[in-house]
């Protein structure tokens, strides 16, 4: 039965595969070279324009599992709103700005292609019991880029900790330049509202109902 | 009769009046805190004043103030969820924070009994603890503090005694 299928499927192939083995008779090597060029340029500008297009936050907040719960969080924060007017938009955070790095990442949110079609967090109480693991991932991916994406902005380097509150000058001075901790392992949730912290290290206080 | 009635009618307009136009006066004198602008229209808004962000903790008027907040809580979420509060002062992370860790009384519950950790009703740290700003008082304050009154019981000059140490 399968040999069958194979059989047939092949029959209606192989008149273009024959064609496409063959040495070509009327187009000119340079010609096919040229078209070949051309047609790489048209498909890679394509390829990337389409992937900058699902880069921006218009694309993020076109499904209202982002925009309506963790982009309404981001409103109120310093990341969107400040100062001085500069900003940071979801991509700048949670998409490596470095291109391999940026193609694996963008080849993991098959998964979250899939939640979409499958409503996985469609309504905000399934969204809100999916917050802690959606969370841990997003944690465990800057603890492991020693928080990468924070430091495309922030450069521990670049802090003038005499500009800092007492407080922030102390913490940083003992934890982030000896390098023991990286942002993400005292920012939690500086972005967006957090998940139920009492089973997450540093924060785990039991209150006494 | 009906003079006296009539006489007594116009008595009650006058003085009616009179009070009307006394209130009217008065309210005119009220300043308040929004300043003279009419009820109808908005006053012009004063800048907001700086936080205090200095970390050098206050006194407190009396023995049962909460004490306030000598840093920024902007973005800190107290919620059923978190209380990032807790992650400094709360009384396993002080040695790390050097945070002044949260009352012991935070570990009763409210018939006074010892909890092991935090009291549910004790976990809002804001209800009581609340941030500073460099703002000037709206109303001058005229509080003293109970030790000073004593002090002016006793014939001490509150001034001298607070310098001098006991």
């Amino acid at each position: 039965m399968i040999r069958a299928t194979i059989g047939r499927l092949w029959q209606l192939v192989k008149p273009y595969w024959l064609t496409l083995i063959r040495p070509s008779t009327t187009i000119s090597l340079g010609v096919l070279t040229a078209a070949g060029f051309a047609a790489g340029i048209m498909f890679w500008g394509g390829f990337n324009t389409a992937l900058e297009l699902t880069n921006t936050e218009k694309f993020c907040v076109s499904c209202h599992e982002m925009r309506d719960n963790v982009f309404a969080e981001l409103k109120n924060t310093i990341h969107y709103t400040n100062r001085s007017g500069v900003r940071a938009t979801c991509p700048d955070c949670h998409v490596p700005h470095n291109w391999t790095d940026k193609i694996a990442r963008k080849m993991q949110a098959s998964k979250e292609v899939w939640g979409k079609i499958f409503g996985t967090i469609s309504t905000r109480e399934k969204f809100l019991d999916m917050r802690l693991e959606l969370a841990q991932h997003e944690w465990v991916r800057l603890k492991a880029n020693n928080s990468l994406e924070c430091r495309n902005c922030h450069g521990a380097g670049f802090m003038d900790i005499t500009k800092q509150s007492a407080r922030a000058a102390q913490m940083h001075s003992a934890f982030l330049f000896t390098g023991e901790k990286t942002c993400i392992d005292c920012h939690k949730g500086i972005a967006h509202n957090l998940p139920d912290m009492s089973k997450v290290p540093g924060w785990s206080t039991p209150v006494f109902q | 009769m009906k003079t006296r009635a009539l006489g007594t009618l116009a008595a009650v307009i006058v003085a009616g009046a009179m009070a009307i136009w006394m209130t009217a006066a008065l309210a005119q004198n009220i300043g308040g805190t929004r300043g003279p602008t009419p009820l109808d229209q908005n006053a012009a808004q004063p800048p907001i004043p700086a936080e205090v962000n200095d970390d050098v903790r206050r006194g407190r008027a009396y023995p049962e103030q909460p004490p306030v907040i000598p840093h920024t809580i902007q973005n800190y979420e107290i919620s059923l969820n978190a209380n990032k509060c807790l992650t400094c002062h709360g009384r396993q992370f002080t040695q790390q924070s050097q945070a002044p860790m949260i009352s012991v009384t935070h570990f009763m519950g409210r018939d006074d009994q010892v909890l092991a950790t935090v009291s549910a009703r004790r976990f809002f740290c804001t209800q009581c603890h609340v941030p500073q700003h460099d703002a000037k008082p709206l109303v001058e304050n005229n509080f003293r503090d109970i030790d000073s009154l004593i002090l002016t019981q006793t014939g001490v000059d509150p001034k001298q005694a607070v310098r001098r140490k006991p």
